[in-house]
């Protein structure tokens, strides 16, 4: 099984789960299972078009999919996808 | 040169094989501008001037208060009302009276930026939103400054190292190559709706000034070309590469951030679209037909709410069959100003009967009802 880390940001869409196992064999069908599992995920991956959202950072392992073959990329069945979101925080 | 009491003080530095005199040197000749003087300028403006880094500018326009204190470790309950800027220096000054501080009481924008990076070496961003964070990429990249970057949220923490120049003269990845569009206004709470660990900025910030230290004097590799991920809730870290896209457009001169980020340009208030809390008080007291919404996050709406129904800034636009058209909409939030973005958002979604409640539930606990926690 693949695993794909919930960063917290998001966790709260995902009964606060840290982490989602799933057997897809490409990085946009594993992250569609996800949005599947957890509906209200969806809005904060994708855009209107169905695309990922531009400050959501998607990894396979350390690479980050745009340099490999973005939402296309396969998965070995024993990768972990790191979702890393824009943050902007610091002096409030 | 050093003196004897500098030689003193920066001993456990300079008997590093690898730093020497020569990396204390580096840091004494350096000029760092802190962007932000809160949770990560904090730690940051510690150890950049306990290490001894000789020009250290602090930008920060804002005032020390009450709730900084639990994460902002360079501020004392008696600074509480003072100038940021003022009282990080005068703090790092006592720590180390061998080094420069220069204080820019000002908000680092797209009119000043340029003026105020040139004098520096290298810029740390410690700020606390993404138009500035982006502002500070650019001004950055067009004055061929490392920018050295941390972010935290909640209990996730970020550092990387942009614009570093390779000694081939190459160029390490930038912000934009990391994220090259912000998110839509409100999707992303900021640390004053979403929260933040106190301790997470302390220890991300520490990690920023190493990669600063490491920047400037040039041990150990610097965090060039990947960005380290922290999760303080799991203790796991992580280190991704980051994708330089050789296709982004050159960045070549400085923009309006806020449009940038999709944020309204606010205009001076408009009465016409605003209401006291004393009206709507009297408005509720009337049992006049409306709907309160409140655009703060579940959290804070636990903490207080005046019986508002929630829809936090960032579903709003996903959750406009909520929004009832009938009747006129009144926003409130914790101090007005997160109301007003929703007023706007919703305007340009074509909504109207929209009206910002001044000052939100603070100015609510305040004039009406002092029983209110204010949080």
């Amino acid at each position: 099984m693949n695993k794909i880390i919930i960063p917290t940001p998001l966790r709260k869409f995902t009964n606060n789960e840290s982490s989602y196992f799933t057997s897809q064999d490409r990085v946009d069908l594993a992250i569609e299972d996800l949005a599947k599992a957890f509906p209200d995920i969806r809005v904060h991956l994708f855009d209107e078009t169905e695309q990922f959202r531009s400050f959501i950072n998607i990894f396979v392992g350390q690479e980050d999919i745009r340099g490999l073959q973005k939402g296309q990329t396969p998965l070995s069945g024993s990768e972990t996808i790191s979702i890393i979101p824009a943050i902007a925080g610091g002096i409030l | 040169m050093f003196s004897k009491e500098e030689l003193a003080r920066y001993n456990r530095h300079i008997i590093i094989p690898e730093f020497g005199i020569q990396g204390q040197q580096k840091l004494k000749q350096a000029k760092v501008l802190v962007v932000g003087s809160g949770g990560l300028g904090s730690p940051l403006l510690l150890y950049l001037a306990a290490a001894g880094v000789g020009t250290i500018g602090i930008v920060d326009f804002d005032i020390v208060d009450d709730s900084n204190l639990q994460r902002q470790v360079l501020f004392t309950q008696s600074d509480i009302g003072k100038s940021k800027a003022e009282a990080a220096r005068q703090r790092v000054l006592d720590l180390n009276p061998h080094i420069n501080v220069v204080v820019y009481k000002e908000p680092f924008t797209s009119s000043n930026a340029l003026n105020i990076l040139q004098e520096y070496d290298i810029v740390a961003d410690g700020t606390d939103n993404f138009p500035t964070r982006y502002l500070v990429n650019d001004a950055a990249v067009i004055l061929g400054k490392v920018n050295v970057y941390a972010s935290i949220f909640r209990f996730d923490g970020q550092v990387s190292v942009f614009n570093y120049k390779y000694e081939d003269g190459s160029l390490g990845p930038n912000y934009r190559d990391l994220y090259p569009t912000p998110p839509p206004p409100g999707l992303v709470p900021s640390c004053a709706e979403g929260g933040v660990l106190g301790v997470l900025p302390g220890i991300v910030g520490a990690l920023q000034a190493n990669e600063v230290i490491k920047v400037i004097t040039g041990i150990g590799e610097p965090l060039v070309g990947r960005i380290h991920h922290f999760d303080a809730l799991n203790f796991e870290s992580k280190t991704f590469k980051i994708f330089k896209d050789e296709q982004a457009p050159a960045i070549k001169e400085l923009i309006d951030y806020q449009q940038f980020c999709g944020m309204p340009a606010h205009e001076p208030s408009n009465a016409d679209n605003e209401i006291t809390v004393g009206q709507l008080k009297a408005k509720m007291d009337a049992g006049e037909d409306f709907q309160l919404i409140d655009v703060r996050e579940e959290h804070e709406y636990e903490i207080v709410n005046i019986g508002g129904e929630l829809i936090p800034l960032g579903q709003l636009l996903y959750e406009t069959e909520s929004i009832q058209t009938d009747k006129p909409k009144y926003i409130i939030c914790k101090t007005g100003d997160r109301s007003r973005d929703a007023v706007e958002l919703l305007e340009a979604e074509g909504f109207d009967q929209l009206y910002n409640v001044k000052g939100g539930i603070f100015a609510y606990a305040d004039e009406i009802d002092a029983q209110l926690t204010k949080y």
